[in-house]
């Protein structure tokens, strides 16, 4: 009986909706979507597990807001009253920085899967680009964000992530300036990384998902070559609500796993920022920059004449537009079949950052 | 009497799944809301201070804010040379009230509410005097504390 009046209850507000939204019309959409199934399935949940981890990003940067001071003064010591005061304070915090580890994760396997199962072909190439930006865009979130706590590791972090760039001849010294607001890192840094982090980056976020999901949708999900060499990808599941209700299982566990790691190891706050004291040993960047930090290590002063440092910032910024510009640069094999350089590729550029991270963490800094 | 009626399969799922989505629901929301509460400051425990100005620089018929502990105070000295002081914030919606010495007494710019050399609300939407503090004076000092 009471079932009965509560499903009406629930057909008439989905009535009074409907009249004024037209949210029918959207159903078919919804359910016009369908997952292949095969073998590579379990890659196609990382898009949406992105999305999820982003969401989680807004929604515990919001609540951040109410107690950080972005300044030299007081945003150091907000945190610290954040972490000890606050209730569940650390609890927020942790997520945030957690969460924001692992979404940079996520997208990596996100952009390598997608790589290696050639789903950036025609007619995905700018699927493929905005999805490029997007990584570059959650770096400099991180980026961005690793300096607001005003430590002493985020401090020399920042000064040395924006020494990088100055070495670009002609434009590099402004670059530099421009980033930090002035010679060097101070107050006017923090203010500018916080407008970046908080409105300008995530802006420019929203609409790029915008975008890429707006394409996802359009194109549908791409089958790789691999399985439709040998058939497969026939069967399919609809989008809403079979493959939805798996990402939801998906974004239950990551919220599990980051409030247990929020729980067991706290984001950590460490020193506050002294301009005039020493770098502390052990100086390292978060590890999505530590290979390209470990790299820059074993550049010489000068190689052929040229600044190391220059060759090195030249050669990841082709790496970053090799990245981008992918899908023009691969044109596919002999006779359809994929070309195997750009496997090999990958897999060397993975095995790279592996190693050199690999290294960047158990190399002795103090040799 | 018992209902010999058993309970259906289903009817049976959605009372574990409801009851578990409301359980992660509370789970999250009960550290957000707390979260948001502002936690507890210690309220100053000022009970007197001394102000930064001496009775020899504060001309008659003038009035000047001080600060009482994190509040503002109004130290007002009368025409005839006597002292006084109250809490500077209007009963009204809070604002910080001055001394007019055109009208010769304690004014507010917000709402134009009126004051006497005594504190009571005499024009205006105030509802309530101002809060008078003790104004006590060695040699040149100013000393207010708590009535």
């Amino acid at each position: 009986m009471t079932e009965q009046r509560h499903a009406g209850a629930m057909r008439r507000l989905w009535q009074w909706l409907d009249y004024r939204v037209g949210l029918s019309e959207l159903l078919p959409l919804a359910r016009k979507k369908r997952v292949p199934i095969h073998r590579h399935t379990f890659w196609y949940y990382m898009g949406g597990m992105l999305v999820f981890l982003f969401m989680l990003q807004v929604a515990t940067g919001v609540l951040l807001l109410f107690y950080y001071r972005p300044s030299s003064e007081g945003a150091f010591e907000s945190i610290q009253f954040l972490m000890a005061e606050v209730e569940f304070g650390w609890l927020i915090r942790s997520i945030h920085a957690w969460g924001a580890n692992l979404m940079v994760f996520t997208a990596f396997v996100h952009m390598f899967s997608v790589y290696l199962l050639k789903a950036y072909r025609a007619p995905r190439e700018l699927t493929w680009m905005t999805g490029a930006g997007l990584l570059f865009l959650a770096m400099g979130l991180g980026f961005t964000g690793y300096l607001l706590p005003w430590n002493e590791l985020a401090f020399f972090a920042t000064r040395v992530g924006t020494e990088i760039p100055a070495v670009i001849p002609g434009v590099g010294p402004f670059i530099r300036e421009f980033l930090r607001g002035g010679d060097d890192v101070t107050g006017a840094t923090l203010t500018r990384f916080y407008a970046l982090h908080i409105s300008v980056l995530p802006g420019l976020m929203i609409l790029l998902v915008g975008l890429h999901v707006l394409l996802v949708q359009r194109h549908g999900m791409s089958v790789p070559p691999s399985v439709e060499a040998e058939g497969g990808g026939k069967t399919s599941i609809s989008f809403f609500p079979n493959f939805v209700l798996r990402d939801l299982v998906g974004w239950l566990s990551a919220l599990a796993i980051l409030a247990a790691m929020a729980a067991f190891f706290p984001a950590e706050l460490g020193e506050k920022a002294d301009p005039f004291a020493s770098a502390p040993i052990g100086i390292k960047p978060e590890w999505y920059f530590m290979f390209m930090f470990q790299s820059l290590k074993y550049f010489p002063a000068r190689v052929l004449g040229v600044e190391g440092e220059l060759v090195g910032v030249l050669a990841f910024g082709f790496m970053a537009a090799v990245l981008v510009l992918m899908p023009f640069l691969d044109r596919g094999g002999k006779d359809g079949r994929p070309d195997p350089f750009w496997n090999i590729l990958a897999w060397g550029t993975l095995l790279y950052i592996i190693v050199l991270t690999y290294v960047g963490y158990t190399a002795d800094s103090t040799l | 009497m018992r209902s010999k009626r058993l309970m259906s399969r289903k009817r049976f799922v959605d009372w574990i799944l409801g009851t578990t989505a409301g359980g992660f629901l509370m789970s999250v929301l009960y550290p957000v809301t707390r979260y948001l509460v502002p936690p507890d400051v210690a309220e100053s425990a000022v009970s007197s201070v001394v102000l930064p100005f001496a009775v020899s620089e504060f001309p008659r018929n003038s009035g000047r804010i001080f600060r009482f502990g994190t509040q503002p105070g109004i130290m007002i000295r009368t025409s005839s040379g006597e002292l006084r002081a109250f809490s500077a914030r209007c009963t009204h919606l809070d604002c910080t009230v001055q001394y007019r010495d055109d009208l010769h007494h304690i004014w507010c710019a917000c709402h134009n509410g009126h004051f006497d050399l005594s504190g009571r609300n005499i024009a205006g939407p105030p509802p309530e005097p101002l809060p008078a503090f003790n104004v006590n004076v060695r040699g040149d000092q100013i000393v207010v504390s708590r009535l």
